[in-house]
């Protein structure tokens, strides 16, 4: 069998990136809601308040982690995998990479340290602004990170030097629309992913708290909160921790989802303009038209329209996504791939640099099956999850959830809709982009762009990458068992997993003064 | 001169130099939980020790391979391409010893510590082995023809010099750490440190003095040869403050030597990044290497308050976490039990 490095490379940084983002939002959106309950905590000196933090902060950490180790590999790939393209890109796109660990990675990483240990070291005002730097640190390295990615999708602030991109302006690139769109896009994302695990996990303690007979509900269905003195931390504040973080979690799904419709039609406007080809497969609009597909069937092949069918049609609305009214024509991939190929060529050049690909044909139609279905998961997930949260808002109007187990396992699996609506997002926009890596600009600088078959490393072979990325999927999966293990032992320990004096007979309710020369937290 | 590029091969210098001083220890540290420590207790005093610091210290790395990647694409694209095997296993192990720093203590069985335990001193081992050969090739070069790409498969970075460089970084980063151990620590494992570093340090500090000699001879200079007599003088003085039990003299001794060791490294191989070993006229360099000047202005701009902002608060950070460790501030190991009733 030839084993083709292009292949393996693209194979490698899709799992190695796409399981970085499953850490990242979590992180993004779950640090917020800590912080916020740690300064409730400090203004109103409500022990509840100090325990949500203790708790979710024990979450919060356990996931931390992981995102940190992913990332490193994130900041070598480019060098390892593809040479060709840190070299081409390298004058513009590894200046927010070198930005992102000076002004972020660093402030990210020092302020958590100081927020994990610095439990009654530290002023409490400055230990939780320790932990509102960390935040920022990520939210900061996130807006980075989009800067570098948007500017594969829409490279600007450059001017092209013997055929390579220098960077004239770097206020452009720190702008970028593409940029300031996605951004703000995966950030509400993140506070999806957020907002769901609070939701789930804190209806799975409430639900718990039903079955085993300490909570019940009244005639009219209002609940009546009890304790379990056997059980270490169901005491008298239990109750509503669960269902303020509850509360918290859902409002917090249903604002994020406002964010994300708001901010993605705006994206999608910005790439009907920049990859007009990535959103007429995203749509399978295979001729110039107005409508938007609900639903379509038939072979979504990679080479040619003509098979599919559409089922459903919404008319107008294609317009409407793209130019915001209800008439205008939005054009299809059959008016579509004959500008491409005029514009950069039916065939690869005869250049050394695509190695056995030179003068292959090239497919400028990027997998429709997955931009298709990309597209819709993502929007689907997400509604999903918002939908979720109206209606978990709704049945714990009275205070606690229904005993239903179904309903719990609905709730604690929706925590997956809003990762699955993430990622689906990534998959669509990195394989949509394709054949480019750096997809060319239609209102920027003329002949700037690069085939993705040219960007791989010439001096690494097959067997390398093919190591490199079994290796790494192996231990990305064992990861991901150690990690869901613990979070699952964590979250079923409730509070008193992250508040050990709770299961101490001895000093009851002593949590927040504890002795003044053992460490209030160590590894 | 070109001048912006020659200030980023500065910056890049320190940005090395500060991560194996700084993760130096907590490499170390690891790699010292294997066979120093003789119970649990100890254990966890010496992770503690490092407890706030280690993610810190780990970012220099990400920014010297982030800067490098700004400022000499090609280097970074050379470098990281034709090391590919190594760093894969750089990777792999700090993975691992990462996540091993925030889960060992969050288990029920001694499996589990045992595995953690494993991780975290093996991976401490690979990756401060493996940075060592990265650097090492660096500077006593790596077969790239003139597009900078490697020739003669994925072993041909293994050479003497740099599985030298790789030993001198593993060696150094045990000195390192026992005096680490000697300086923020107090009861055995402090006695430990003190006592590794004595016996241990005369010959766990040769492959550093061996690798900086071989650029030396190669392209050393005046001044580079002179960093070279500081970084011995260094090695002495420290070794003879830690006999006398002056730990914090001991440690900036064997801090004093890696940062003169590297420097001559660093100016001896200057205006070279990345020789070739198959013609000089491959080999990259600060000129040919590097980012266009408006780049290289910007992150000159960024550097100029990044580097001094991240100075001041990670030594805030130092100043926070000063009291020394011991066995008596380590909190009870918990279980954690499902909050249920049982049937
Ligand atoms: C919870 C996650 C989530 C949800 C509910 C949505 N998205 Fe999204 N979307 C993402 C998470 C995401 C993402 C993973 O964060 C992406 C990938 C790249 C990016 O910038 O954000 C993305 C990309 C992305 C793109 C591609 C941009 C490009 O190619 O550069 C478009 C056009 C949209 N989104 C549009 C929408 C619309 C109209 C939504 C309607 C509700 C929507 N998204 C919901
Ligand atoms: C700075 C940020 C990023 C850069 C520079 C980048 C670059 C790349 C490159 C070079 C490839 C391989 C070539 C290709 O197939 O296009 C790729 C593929 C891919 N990336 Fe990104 N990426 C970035 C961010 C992300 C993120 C955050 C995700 C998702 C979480 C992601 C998801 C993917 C996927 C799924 C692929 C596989 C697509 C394919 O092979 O066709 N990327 N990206
Ligand atoms: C290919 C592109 C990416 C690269 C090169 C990259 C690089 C890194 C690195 C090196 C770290 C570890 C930092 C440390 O040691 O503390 C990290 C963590 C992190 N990255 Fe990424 N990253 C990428 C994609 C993304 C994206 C798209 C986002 C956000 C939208 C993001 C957000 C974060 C955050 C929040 C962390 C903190 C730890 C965590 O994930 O929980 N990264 N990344």
């Amino acid at each position: 069998m030839h084993l083709d490095p292009l292949l393996i490379a693209r194979w490698q940084f899709g799992i190695t990136t796409v399981y970085h983002f499953w850490m990242v939002p979590l992180t993004i959106g779950l640090g917020p809601v800590v912080a916020g309950m740690q300064m409730r905590w400090h203004r109103t000196g409500d022990v509840r308040w100090y325990r949500m933090v203790k708790f979710w902060g024990k979450l919060y950490l356990i996931n931390f982690i992981v995102g940190v180790a992913t990332g490193l590999v994130q900041e070598f790939q480019f060098g390892l995998a593809w040479s060709e393209y840190a070299k081409f890109v390298g004058d513009v796109f590894g200046a927010p990479l070198a930005m992102e660990a000076l002004l972020a990675f660093f402030v990210e990483s020092t302020f958590l340290g100081l927020w994990i240990f610095g439990w009654n070291k530290l002023p409490k005002a400055i230990h939780v602004a320790c932990l509102w730097l960390a935040i920022g640190g990520s939210i900061l390295s996130a807006y980075f990170i989009i800067v570098a990615n948007s500017w594969m999708q829409h490279p600007v602030g450059v001017v092209l030097v013997n055929g390579h991109p220098v960077m004239n302006d770097v206020w452009a690139v720190l702008t970028n629309n593409t940029a300031i769109t996605a951004f703000t896009h995966t950030i509400f994302g993140s506070f999806g992913v957020g907002g769901a695990f609070l939701l789930g996990i804190s209806w799975y303690h409430l639900w718990q708290r039903r079955r085993d007979g300490i909570d019940t509900v009244d005639a009219t269905g209002r609940v009546v909160p009890g304790v379990a003195p056997g059980i270490p931390g169901r005491d008298g504040s239990d109750h509503s921790i669960w269902i303020t973080s509850l509360r918290i979690g859902a409002v917090v799904a249903i604002v994020a989802f406002a964010g994300v419709a708001i901010t993605g039609d705006a994206q999608g406007k910005l790439m009907f303009q920049q990859q007009p080809l990535k959103m007429a497969a995203a749509e399978a609009a295979c001729h110039t038209g107005t409508s938007f597909s609900v639903l379509s069937v038939g072979k979504l092949g990679s080479t040619s329209c003509s098979d599919v069918v559409p089922i459903i049609e919404i008319p107008g609305l294609l317009s409407f996504l793209a130019k915001g009214n209800f008439t205008t024509t939005v054009e299809g991939v059959d008016q579509l791939l004959p500008q491409y190929q005029a514009k950069y060529g039916t065939n690869l050049p005869d250049n050394p640099i695509y190695g056995s690909r030179a003068g292959e044909k090239i497919d400028y139609l990027p997998m429709m099956e997955v931009t298709y279905w990309g597209f819709r998961m993502m929007i689907g997930f997400g509604g999903i999850a918002a939908f979720a949260a109206a209606v978990a808002l709704w049945l714990t109007r009275k205070g606690t959830v229904p005993r239903s187990k179904g309903i719990m396992l609905l709730a604690v699996g929706g925590i997956l809709a809003p990762f699955a609506a993430n990622s689906a997002g990534w998959i669509f926009t990195e394989m949509g982009r394709q054949p480019f890596v750096v997809a060319p600009n239609p209102t920027g600088v003329d002949g700037l762009y690069m085939f993705t078959a040219a960007a791989v490393s010439p001096g690494v072979s097959a067997g390398e990458m093919l190591f490199s990325v079994i290796a790494l999927t192996a231990v990305y999966a064992v990861l991901m068992v150690f990690e869901i293990r613990l979070l699952v032992r964590y979250v079923r320990g409730g509070i008193a997993s992250a508040v050990p004096e709770l299961a101490e007979p001895d000093h009851p309710d002593d949590d927040d003064h504890p002795k003044s020369d053992v460490l209030a937290f160590a590894y | 001169m070109e001048i912006l590029p020659t200030v980023w091969f500065v910056i890049i210098a320190v940005l090395w130099i500060g991560y194996l001083f700084l993760e130096g220890f907590d490499l170390g540290v690891g790699m010292h939980m294997l066979f120093s420590a003789k119970n649990e207790n100890q254990r966890r005093v010496m992770l503690n020790a490092i407890g706030p610091v280690w993610d810190g210290n780990e970012v220099w790395l990400v920014t010297a391979i982030g800067a490098t990647f700004a400022a000499f694409p090609d280097w970074y694209a050379s470098l990281l391409s034709s090391l590919y095997l190594p760093l894969v296993f750089v990777l792999l192990a700090l993975i691992f010893r990462a996540v091993a720093i925030e889960y060992r203590g969050k288990g029920k069985s001694l499996r589990w510590s045992r595995f953690w335990n494993t991780a975290l001193g093996v991976g401490s081992l690979v990756a401060a082995f493996g940075i060592g050969v990265t650097l090492a090739a660096s500077t006593t070069g790596l077969p790239i023809d003139s597009n900078g790409d490697r020739v003669g498969g994925p072993l041909a970075w293994l050479t003497p010099s740099t599985i030298i460089g790789g030993l001198a970084v593993v060696g150094f980063s045990l000195v390192h750490a026992a005096t680490f151990l000697a300086l923020k620590t107090d009861g055995d494992v402090r006695l430990a440190g003190n006592r590794f570093a004595r016996r241990v340090s005369p010959i766990a500090v040769l492959p550093l003095l061996a690798w900086a000699l071989i650029v030396q001879f190669s392209s050393g200079s005046p001044v580079s040869w002179a960093l070279v007599v500081v970084s011995v003088a260094a090695v002495v003085a420290a070794w003879s403050a830690n006999r006398r039990g002056r730990e914090g003299l001991a440690f900036v001794g064997f801090g004093l030597f890696l940062v003169a060791a590297m420097a001559a490294i660093f100016l001896a191989q200057y205006p070279v990044v990345l020789p070739s070993t198959l013609s000089a006229s491959f080999d990259l360099t600060v000129a040919n290497a590097s980012s266009a000047p408006y780049t290289l202005g910007v992150m000159s701009v960024v550097a100029c308050f990044g580097i001094p902002l991240v100075l001041a608060y990670q030594g805030w950070t130092y100043w926070v976490f000063r009291a020394r460790v011991s066995a008596g501030h380590i909190p009870e190991a918990h279980a954690v039990e499902p909050a249920v009733r049982k049937a």
